[in-house]
């Protein structure tokens, strides 16, 4: 099932100029550590991986562990070199993936 | 007579304090905060209560149940039709008499106006409607009404907020008026105002309401832990928004 995000980027870039790229999801992270008020074990549910493609390549991969906090926040920069779609793709350890794209105009 | 002078200055600042049961100057909550989370709820690109208020606005628009409304059938637009609104809550609602806060009144306009059950309290549902209406005030001064109909709850609140509570026997003053400021082991005292609810706390990991917060007050000092949304806790939320008014709205904010 896909997660509600909330990413913040520039729609529009001049070619060669570096931009900022903010991501979060929401999810709970929850580590497998834990136990409920019963004492058993809450499994463990996180994402284990966060890409995100642009211009026909990978930018950004991130591998998360059970250390990681609940709604991973991820911000990084990089390059615009032409006008595409940026897609950003979470996958946890269910399976459940979760796609965004946005689309960045270079002139 | 400089001597008395100064004593008679010693008096009236002392008169002042004891008269004033409100701190001066009023402090936001982020102040009380690190670098590092105010500069969280500052950018809202990172700030993760922003997640809420989007899934917020899509619950606002959602139509439901019988009547087949959503929050905008009625609202429209909330940035015109909820500007200003969480900065008078909690408030009396003149039909039923009864105290409300915004979780409250978004739960008594699903039952009246859309006939679809009332969200439960902390539900992610309300947590994010909550927080939606809360954010088109943001920036927006506080101003409660204390008078009138809203009189014996503000002064139900304000015997709460004094009465000593719990094992360890304190009233919430003795932390939030007397040593606002000061350390208590890692942390430091705020001033207990709530410019920035519903929050997300990073202890939890998530976003909670203020009755959430103020049972782990209760729970801190060892008294009785009151239902969400209970008189007490609502009285009180009344006497804490009039205690930090004046106070720009914030929410969602971020807290330790």
């Amino acid at each position: 099932m896909p997660q509600p995000t909330r990413i913040v980027m520039p729609t529009s870039a001049k070619k060669g100029e570096v931009f900022q790229v903010k991501t979060i999801i929401q999810h709970e992270m929850e580590s497998g550590f834990r136990r409920d008020n019963r004492g058993l074990a809450i499994p463990r549910h996180i994402i284990t991986s966060f890409v995100v493609m642009y211009a026909g390549g990978e930018i950004f991969r991130a591998d998360m562990f059970p250390g990681v906090a609940a709604n991973p926040y991820f911000g990084f920069t990089t390059t615009a070199v032409e006008t595409g779609e940026v897609v950003f793709t979470w996958t946890d350890d269910r399976g459940d993936v979760t796609t965004e794209r946005r689309t960045i105009t270079v002139a | 007579m400089r001597a008395l002078l100064s004593v008679s200055l010693a008096l009236a600042a002392f008169t002042a304090a004891a008269a004033n049961e409100r701190p001066v100057p009023p402090r936001p909550g982020l102040d009380f905060q690190s670098a590092e989370t105010r500069q969280m709820q500052s950018d809202d690109g990172a700030n993760p209560g922003m997640l809420w208020v989007e899934q917020g606005a899509a619950l606002w628009r959602r139509v439901e149940g019988p009547e087949q409304r959503a929050c905008a059938s009625c609202h429209k637009s909330a940035a015109d039709s909820m500007k200003g609104v969480a900065a008078r809550y909690p408030g009396v609602d003149a039909a039923s008499g009864a105290l409300l806060n915004i979780e409250g009144r978004i739960n008594q306009c699903r039952k009246q106006r859309m006939s679809v059950i009332a969200y439960p309290y902390e539900s992610n549902e309300l947590l994010a409607l909550s927080a939606f209406v809360s954010y088109q005030s943001r920036g927006l001064p506080r101003k409660v009404a204390v008078d009138g109909p809203a009189r014996p709850f503000f002064e139900a609140g304000r015997a709460f907020y004094n009465e000593r509570q719990g094992q360890l026997n304190l009233a919430c003053g003795q932390c939030h008026n007397d040593n606002w400021g000061k350390r208590l082991r890692g942390d430091v005292i705020s001033q207990g105002q709530t410019d920035g609810w519903p929050a997300y706390r990073l202890e939890w990991q998530t976003l909670g309401s203020l009755h959430r917060r103020l049972r782990a007050c209760s729970l801190g000092v060892r008294a009785e832990v009151l239902d969400y949304g209970a008189p007490e806790y609502l009285a009180l939320e009344l006497y804490l928004a009039w205690r930090g008014e004046g106070l720009p709205l914030t929410s969602p904010s971020v807290r330790r």
